[in-house]
């Protein structure tokens, strides 16, 4: 919402400045966005009177004036090619150093065809007062020769743009924001003159609404024989200065009140209309022409205000195309209507159409406004076009009940948090139109008719405070619980830092990507469960269910952007049919190990990498690492490469990771070169801790040296370390603490098929040292269970 | 000079001459051997009477012991004398490089949240989470954002076609509010919470994101006014910024879900192209930036929640996390945060031991 100081001060008695308006407005509510002076365009600008004008010796276009600039000094010499440049004409001036406001350029003292000019005879357009650019400014005759064209015109006259919040209404009018500011001590608010205008006979259309739920008042009159010309020009002043179009006066007339008073209302011409004009509910399908010129789709839940034959108006959002005012325009029906704001809300947001009609309908205009608005539209017709106005027809009745708020002056200090005397309270409200009845300690406070965003207590608290000013809040310390502060991180929240540091100090750097992708990145994962009906872009349409792409993004872009080594993870969510699920991702591209002159060659990353990583992770975040089971993985698509991935599980159902070599097909069409390994941990799988107190189980280092054996077998390649292992380590859970494999060989001495595995087997005495013989029954139990895997000893 | 004399001197001789382990060993051989000159010597001992090998015994032992010793000291001094060559050998350019390891880094946006955790963890607040795919009640309708209400078309709102259980739209939550929502519908008071996590408005250029990060904090409780909230924040900004001079400026506004409602600016001074937050806004070569929403828990929220709004009153505040990390820390383009550019997380993230702690500092 913008407003000019000179329109403010219509409304607001009082010695202020800009400056000082601004302060205040952002001091009780009304943030301002920007203050601008158009005068300030205008510097440099000045009223002038042409002297003679004489053909240009060597262009037929141009003319070589000689201009009084007023200044007492010689006339000046000015090169113009503007056709209606004669002498005697009084125009506008740029002088050298001035800016045109229309295309930036400075001028200065220059040749043109020979002919030195110093300075430029103005159009309205180059000084973007208007369109028009088929010759220069023609100001009147008497205009003071040698005036600031600023002064003159009245352009120094700052705008100011306030950022309205939605939830007041009354202040998307100019006498809003005064009554706002005179409450804040800036001025008085002078009293709002409402004219009595006497009207003759019935108006010669009938009004009636048939949809009182939507439309419950409309109140109308017509004027019979007005001139529709251009308003006078300190109403097209005005507002152009807000960024309003000067159309005609009838149209310029309703845009200012509304401007002025924060009240639309729409003036028809007469001669479209047959019959009685209605508000009613649209017919389903029924259409209209907008004045933005678009034709628009009804449905039976909109209101429209229509005649026997057609509809004429969006009801409180925009006018028919075909019934708005003409130059022709003779006789006129003025509208001032009051429509549920709820209902305009949805039938604008269905259109998407918005006006500023639309915003102020939908946030509730002044039930209590309708009478006097349309005896001030009716003035300003009959001042500025003439006509004779019926009487008005009051279809309905606007919900303009007083509503009254139970208060407790208290509660400025024990909600607001400032103490404000119940006297000063009293005031400031007085001041915004409220009334005050007490009753006991309580207050019972009346809410004016414009200020429908009023709903309790906490209202009250916030006009009075705001009034007051939010600087008079002293800061209160929250009450603090005895001793140090108790730790408040969750289970989840702990595992979830413990992981993201363990990655970071694992090597990887957290990437943060996007929560969306697009549905061909999503494909190779099952496909987005959630798609977005509105998404800005097709790269940003379905919610991950990996974070795995938004990943592979990533280490294409820094391969693009030459990195060797890429090591990035993501903590975030999966977005799933059933839920959200903490992931921690990890991607592994381009080089393990750079070259080097210890090592040669570069190295790439591995699947081990990947399940290092898991591991290690899944340790960190407190999984138990010794009952974690490699299994196989699991692949919606082309994921994983089939034989260098797997899951983490404890036990089938429960897959706490999966990692390994990423499928070349998807990472080719993430555009990521070479092997590219992953890791994906899924938090919420891991089991929880079972909380156990800070004291560690009871231990004490065995006294005897614990014995190592190695056992090579001969196993079927299908026997998988894991399973072999597994049995080595059932043969006698009593000595064998632990079992490793070390060696893995297939070839030559090995038989077609099989593969030579080696094991290391750690043997943990008890009470005494192991004799030969409990050695040998060991190894005997060992060499068993492998053969019952299916590995035979290597002789 | 007897012959153990000349034997010894002979022997001693020859051993400190030995120039390498062979020799020394052909001499250990030579005297020590099984057919060594002491050896032999040793051996005449059994042919002797009592008397003479009483003289004689010890005689040819000492011998053996000293050559023996000579032996020793002699392999010793000419070990030692290999090892330093063999080690002068082997010297290499130390200023070769030496295998790095990688470096890995907290991204900001994580590190700031355990900033905050840790700020407010001081202040008995928890963090509290919620899903990010919202339904409309929670994200709107019980904030006190009904459909037809204007603030509805601030948010740009991301909707799914779907819809849940109670016919709720589904949408992605354009703030953390719900969260606050969420945590007084499961949970009693007295409430202190945060809530950081992710949100989402349809809406992208140069200075926003269509994902971002905010922070979301509660306090419901009985007694609680506008004085606590600009205490909290203020509190929390001298916590989060290090620095005692923050000052803030609380100006009216409009939040459906709060009210009085606050928008919250905080005094800063341009240095050198960069936000510095501290100081007056008022004051000299200072200026004003808006940075929080805040306000008094509606009593409508309070309501919907299923908790008696004249029982229980209390604040609520909302910041972008991203911004905070922005003005802290420095980076002036929201974009790259969620570019994942290595080279960018390495320059503006954070040591996995870089921890924040109280004791230690919050920007550890």
């Amino acid at each position: 919402m913008k407003i000019t100081l000179d329109w403010l001060r219509e409304h607001l008695d009082g010695d202020y400045s800009v400056a000082d308006v601004v302060a205040t407005l952002n001091r009780i509510g009304h943030e301002v966005e920007g203050v601008e002076n158009p005068a300030e365009k205008l510097a440099g600008f000045r009223v002038a009177r042409v002297l003679t004008a004489e053909k240009h010796p060597q262009a037929d276009k141009l003319q070589v004036l000689t201009v009084d600039t007023g200044d007492g000094g010689a006339p000046l010499t000015v090169v113009c090619g503007a056709p209606n440049a004669r002498a005697g004409l009084v125009g506008v001036l740029g002088l050298p150093g001035a800016v045109v406001p229309a295309n930036g350029m400075e001028l200065k003292v220059a040749a043109v065809r020979g002919v030195t000019s110093n300075g430029m005879m103005c159009s309205t357009r180059e000084l973007e007062l208007g369109d028009d650019h088929d010759g220069i400014i023609e100001l009147p005759a008497d205009a003071p020769v040698g005036a600031p064209f600023a002064d003159y015109a009245g352009a120094d006259d700052p705008v100011v743009d306030i950022s309205i919040t939605p939830n007041r209404q009354d202040c998307m009018g100019v006498r809003g924001i005064a009554r706002d500011l005179a409450a804040a001590g800036l001025g008085t608010l002078k009293p709002l003159e409402v004219p009595t205008i006497i009207g003759e006979g019935a108006p010669a259309t009938d009004i009636r609404t048939d949809d009182p739920e939507a439309c419950p008042a409309f109140f109308g009159r017509t004027i019979a024989g007005v001139t529709n010309g251009t308003a006078p020009e300190w109403m097209r002043r005005r507002l152009e200065a807000v960024g309003q179009r000067s159309i005609s006066a009838l149209v310029d007339i309703s845009n200012y009140v509304m401007f002025d008073l924060g009240r639309p209302s729409h003036i028809y011409d007469r001669a479209k209309l047959h019959g009685a004009l209605v508000a009613r509910r649209a017919k389903q399908g029924e259409t209209v022409t907008a004045l933005n010129g678009k034709e628009y789709t009804l449905t039976d839940t909109m209101t429209v205000i229509a005649d026997e034959r057609e509809v004429h108006d969006i009801a409180g959002i925009m006018g028919g195309e075909h019934s708005g005012c003409s130059e022709t325009t003779t006789d006129v029906l003025i509208e001032i209507a009051w429509f549920t704001p709820e209902r305009i809300a949805l039938t604008g947001q269905a259109l998407g159409l918005s006006s500023d009609a639309r915003s102020r309908f939908e946030r509730g205009v002044d039930p209590a406004f309708l009478d006097d608005a349309t005896a001030i539209v009716t003035a300003h017709i009959l001042n500025i076009c003439g006509g004779n106005p019926s009487t008005v027809t009051r279809a309905g009745t606007p919900p303009a009940e007083v509503r009254t708020i139970d208060y407790d002056p208290a509660l400025s200090a024990t909600l607001g948090g400032i103490a404000i005397a119940p006297e000063r309270q009293k005031d400031i409200l007085a001041s915004l139109g409220f009334g005050v009845i007490e009753q006991g300690g309580r207050w019972q406070v009346s809410v004016p008719s414009w200020r429908r965003d009023m709903d309790a207590a906490p209202d009250v608290v916030e006009e009075v405070t705001r009034i007051t000013g939010f600087d008079a809040i002293a800061s209160a310390p929250l009450p603090r619980t005895d001793g140090v502060a108790r730790p408040t991180a969750t289970a989840e929240q702990l595992v979830e830092r413990r992981l993201r540091r363990a990655a970071a100090a694992a090597g990887f750097d957290e990437a943060v990507t996007w929560s969306f992708i697009g549905e061909a990145e999503a494909a190779p994962f099952g496909g987005g469960a959630w798609s977005l009906a509105n998404p800005i872009s097709e790269d940003l349409k379905v919610m991950r269910p990996s974070l795995l792409p938004g990943l592979l993004a990533a280490a294409a872009r820094n391969r693009n952007r030459g990195a060797g080594s890429i090591r990035l993870f993501e903590i975030g969510r999966r977005y799933l049919a059933d839920a959200e699920h903490p992931t921690l991702a990890i991607l592994m591209a381009g080089d393990r190990r750079a070259r080097g002159w210890q090592v040669g060659k570069a190295a790439p990353f591995d699947a081990f990498d990947a399940k290092a990583a898991a591991l290690a992770l899944l340790e960190a975040a407190g999984a138990p690492a010794d009952r974690l089971q490699v299994m196989e993985a699991v692949t919606p698509g082309n994921i994983w490469h089939p034989g260098q991935s797997a899951t983490l599980r404890l036990g089938p159902k429960a897959v706490l990771a999966e990692f390994g070599a990423l499928h070349p097909a998807l990472t080719r069409a993430f555009d990521v070169d070479g092997p590219v390994m992953a890791v994906q941990v899924f938090l919420d799988a891991i089991p929880a801790k079972r909380a156990s107190g800070p004291a560690r189980a009871a231990f004490t280092p065995p006294a005897l040296q614990s014995v190592r054996r190695d056992f090579a077998f001969l196993a079927p390649t299908s026997l998988t370390a894991a399973d072999l292992v597994r049995a080595i380590r059932g043969a006698d859970k009593a000595a064998i603490v632990d079992a490793r494999l070390f060696d893995r060989f297939a070839g030559q001495g090995v038989p077609e098929g099989q593969v030579s595995l080696a094991v290391e087997v750690e043997l943990q005495p008890a009470e005494k040292s192991f004799t030969d013989a409990e050695l040998k029954a060991i190894a005997d139990k060992v060499v068993a269970a492998a053969a019952k895997a299916g590995a035979t000893l290597r002789g | 000079m007897s012959d153990i004399e000349a034997i010894r001197a002979q022997l001693l001789g020859d051993i400190e001459a030995a120039a390498d382990a062979g020799a020394v060993e052909a001499l250990r051989v030579a005297a020590l051997g099984k057919a060594g000159s002491i050896t032999g010597l040793l051996k005449t001992l059994g042919g002797m009477s009592p008397e003479e090998r009483q003289v004689q015994g010890p005689a040819i032992h000492g011998l053996r012991e000293s050559v023996t010793a000579a032996l020793a000291a002699r392999k010793d001094v000419l070990d030692a004398a290999a090892l330093d060559v063999r080690l002068a050998a082997e010297a290499i350019d130390m200023t070769l490089p030496a295998d790095a390891a990688p470096r890995g880094s907290v991204h900001p946006v994580s590190q700031v949240m355990d900033e905050l955790a840790e700020i407010f963890a001081d202040m008995g607040f928890a963090v509290a989470t919620g899903p990010e795919i919202e339904d409309d009640w929670r994200n709107f309708t019980a904030l006190n954002i009904p459909e037809t209400h204007p603030a509805r078309a601030m948010h740009d709102t991301f909707y799914f076609p779907d819809a849940n259980a109670e016919g709720q739209k589904m949408l992605l939550r354009t703030h953390t509010s719900p969260v606050q929502i969420r945590t007084m519908m499961s949970q009693e008071p007295p409430i202190r919470i945060i809530a950081p996590g992710r949100v989402y408005r349809s809406d992208s250029d140069a200075t926003h994101t269509p994902m971002f990060h905010q922070v979301e904090g509660l306090v419901i409780d009985r007694g609680i006014h506008m004085g606590h909230l600009k205490w909290t924040l203020e509190t929390f900004l001298k916590a989060y910024f290090e620095r005692d001079d923050i000052v803030l400026r609380l100006r009216p506004s409009y939040f459906p879900f709060t009210e009085p409602s606050a928008e919250v600016d905080v005094g800063y001074k341009q240095e050198k192209g960069r936000r510095i937050v501290g100081g007056n806004g008022d004051d000299e070569g200072h200026a004003w930036m808006e940075l929080l929403g805040s306000g008094m828990v509606n009593r409508r929220v309070i309501a919907n929640c299923g908790l008696d709004p004249d029982e229980w009153q209390g604040f609520a505040f909302g910041v972008g996390v991203d911004r905070l990390a922005m003005l802290k820390y420095g980076m002036d383009d929201l974009r790259a945060f969620f570019d994942g550019d290595l080279r960018w997380l390495s320059h503006y993230g954070f040591g996995a031991l870089s921890v924040p702690t109280l004791s230690g500092g919050i920007s550890a």
